[in-house]
């Protein structure tokens, strides 16, 4: 039954039959009538940021740690503008975001109006899709088309502008379309005869080695229990990339560890070695491929992906199957079983044993010190104190502290960890965070930071106190922007321009200020009391943890080099200086 | 290894349509030889888009890909790849003179089958549609005989034999 009502209502009650039960934004001239609208309902949650940056990197943080479709309000012009980051960010990592921006009254648009900005231009490149609405008729139809568009096929974030004059006027509500989308139809199954050749090379691999991505993650928990299953079936190692950390549980002696430029020696040296490659859900980025003409040059590439536009993309695939990453397992798994495929065993134990050779070379071993908390130290404490949980969720910011998050922290499960790999956005774990802690009240929500990161979106500690969120911001604080101190000492002669972080604030007595808890560690021995202290306290926390400043993150592919050319600590670094070609890659 | 390839894309005839194409095109560092759009199916609300564009194979995989994932895209053909097709261009060039200039004007225009659209006792419009490269010797051919002004469409294409995109 279809009944007046205004533009507001229609988009609140749309997103109520979406499933939306949380909004994160910011008002503004533009959208009053949707806060209005929202004041006078108790079907949807809205969380107040402190900016629009913000907004987005909570709505990721919250779709990344549900499955669910993160939704942002925002004003127009600056609240569309300031948005930006945070689409790119979802755009590049794949996260389904609905981001509605208002707009100046239809009439206004192209004038100039204040706050003003062409937000469908502006944000054309950094969404998988964007609507102007310009008729209310369009309305409905348009935001639950823009959910669909959002969670299908690779997930990513669409903004829906919405002029003032289109949330005020009169208009009828119409349910989603049961007709499917006229014209995108992400393919869900991979073809069959493909998967039949990709089980069939499988068989044949003497070093068989899978390659797993976020596209695991993103098709849900099911994907990551059918690799988990194919992974033990078939006895080979398996390899995940910085987004697709958790769909292998860590524990498992198959999985090799992250792979890529920090990622772990023996995986690397796996995936250069390998003969067989079983990409799932991974975009071969260049941080995980190094230099590409020496990538891999020995396997044979099957490449799992739901976007057709992945594949071939930077490294031609020999299997190409396009498909859901949950269903390609499925039916990989299937066949495999049905043609009663196995791996030789006697090539298999050869494989493993050079695997178990560059495994026992420990290359996330650092040399502990009495007097100063090494970074390492710190995240292995921070793993044992937190080990018994099931109910942990990390976020991170970008840099050095990220690394090593991901190189020492287990992740069981997947949904666990978030982070900006693709387009790596600093200040994006502070705001990620209070997303999650959203979506999980009772979890144990950590921020694993930098000192400069974190003060990127530091205003976001307003948001914590006000929501009463117990989230954990445990900064590693080296008091350098410490991968670009790293790159610098690599590639620069150790000329620190600029990326040293002076006039810093006293993290304690900012964290008290925002009526959350301060800690600090100074000296190995305190770590233990600083971590147990912050879980203990259900409240938000800041643990400033000041860690050695020289420490650089090791293990390292240098740009531009090759998978076998990796440098496992300090001492390799100078034996090996950086190429020409290397130094101009980022 | 750089090919030419002719591209049709069927989408939605909404507004931001073309800016999403051309923004992928200059974004991801493609070519564009030539586009031309319109709407072909009114009651359907398609629109027809061809894009000339050169590349490598693996360049053009991407192109096609990477259009198919737009959401407003309905289908991309490649017609170089897809075999046999008529692929045309139309152009209007002006040309000024007098004299002699002007009698050979007219006669070479004849040669290539040009239409005369407009005629003053000083310039002539001429109209002409064929292949591009076979438009492009004809604006060769008027440069010195006093040619004006050019306009082209670019290419547009259609695949031979009873079957439809």
């Amino acid at each position: 039954m279809s009944q007046e009502m205004t533009g507001s209502e229609i988009v609140l009650r749309a997103l109520v039959e979406q499933g939306v039960d949380t909004i994160f934004g910011y008002p503004g001239g533009a959208v009053l009538p949707i806060y209005d609208a929202l004041h006078v309902q108790n079907s949807i949650r809205h969380i107040l940021v402190r900016q629009e940056g913000g907004a987005v990197h909570a709505a990721e943080g919250y779709a990344r740690s549900t499955g669910k479709v993160g939704v942002v309000l925002v004003t127009s012009g600056p609240g569309a503008t300031n948005a930006v980051t945070g689409l790119t960010d979802a755009l590049m990592d794949s996260v389904p975001v609905v981001c509605l921006t208002g707009q100046v009254p239809t009439h206004l648009i192209g004038n100039d109006a204040f706050q003003e900005a062409d937000t469908t231009g502006i944000t054309r490149p950094c969404t998988k899709h964007n609507y102007l609405v310009k008729d209310i008729a369009d309305l409905a139809r348009t935001v639950h088309e823009a959910f669909y568009v959002a969670r299908s096929g690779r997930p990513g974030p669409v903004v829906i502008d919405l002029p003032k004059d289109i949330l005020q006027g009169p208009g009828t509500y119409t349910p989603p379309s049961i007709n499917g989308h006229r014209s995108y139809k992400p393919r869900k199954k991979g073809d069959i005869g493909q998967i039949e050749k990709a089980a069939a090379a499988m068989a044949q691999a003497e070093r068989p080695l899978f390659y797993c991505g976020g596209g695991v993650v993103n098709a849900g928990p099911k994907a990551s229990h059918l690799l988990t299953e194919l992974v033990k079936l078939t006895g080979f190692p398996c390899t995940l990339t910085l987004m697709g950390l958790g769909a292998l549980p860590a524990s498992n002696k198959q999985f090799l560890g992250m792979v890529g430029m920090h990622g772990t020696y023996e995986s690397n040296l796996a995936m250069y070695h390998c003969d067989l490659m079983i990409n799932i859900g991974a975009r071969f980025d260049d941080r995980v491929t190094g230099k590409l003409d020496e990538f891999a040059p020995h396997s044979t590439k099957i490449h799992v992906d739901i976007d057709p536009s992945s594949i071939n993309k930077n490294v031609r695939a020999d299997i190409p199957i396009v498909g859901d990453a949950a269903h390609v397992l499925e039916d990989l798994t299937k066949v495999w079983k049905a043609r009663q495929h196995r791996a030789d065993r006697k090539k298999m134990d050869a494989w493993w044993a050079q695997i178990d050779e560059w495994r026992s070379r420990d290359c996330l071993k650092y040399k502990q010190s009495d007097t100063l908390i090494k970074p390492q130290y710190a995240l292995e404490r921070l793993r044992e104190l937190t080990g018994g949980r099931d109910d942990v969720f990390v976020t991170t910011e970008v840099g050095q502290h990220q690394m090593w998050a991901a190189q020492f922290l287990p992740f069981e499960k997947p949904n666990r960890w978030m982070t900006s790999g693709g387009l790596g956005t600093m200040g994006y774990g502070l705001p990620a965070a209070m997303g999650v802690q959203v979506a999980h009240p009772d979890a144990l929500v950590i921020d694993v930071a930098g000192e400069a990161s974190v003060l990127m979106n530091i205003q976001e500690m307003s948001t914590v106190a006000q929501y009463r969120l117990p989230v954990k911001i445990f900064i590693l604080n080296n008091e350098y922007m410490g991968m670009v101190r790293q790159w610098q000492e690599l590639l620069h002669g150790g000329r620190y321009s600029e990326s040293y972080m002076d006039s810093l604030p006293d993290f304690v007595k900012l964290a008290e200020s925002f009526g959350a808890v301060g800690l600090r560690a100074e000296k190995p021995s305190d770590v233990d009391g600083v971590i147990e202290e912050m879980i203990a306290v259900d409240k938000a926390v800041i643990a400033d943890i000041l860690v050695d400043k020289a420490e650089n993150c090791f293990p390292m592919i240098p740009s531009g080099a090759a998978h076998h050319k990796m440098l496992l600590g300090p001492e390799d670094q100078a034996d090996n200086p950086i190429s020409e070609e290397g130094m101009v890659l980022v | 290894m750089t090919e030419r390839h002719v591209i049709a894309v069927l989408v939605d005839n909404e507004p931001g349509v073309l800016a999403r194409v051309i923004g992928l095109f200059s974004g991801r560092g493609y070519n564009i030889e030539s586009l031309t759009v319109s709407e072909v199916d009114a009651e359907a609300g398609l629109s027809r888009i061809n894009v000339v564009t050169l590349g490598t194979p693996m360049v053009i995989e991407q192109i096609k890909n990477q259009l198919d994932r737009l959401v407003p895209v309905h289908s991309v053909h490649d017609l170089t790849e897809e075999g046999p097709h008529v692929e045309t261009e139309l152009a209007l060039l002006k040309v000024a003179g007098q004299g002699d200039k002007r009698v050979e004007a007219l006669r070479i225009a004849d040669i290539f089958g040009a239409k005369v659209d407009d005629t003053t006792l000083e310039s002539f419009i001429f109209r002409l549609d064929g292949q591009s490269e076979k438009i492009g010797r004809f604006i060769e051919l008027m440069k010195p005989l006093g040619l004006v002004e050019v306009a082209r469409t670019g290419a547009v294409a259609i695949s031979r034999g009873s079957e439809g995109v």
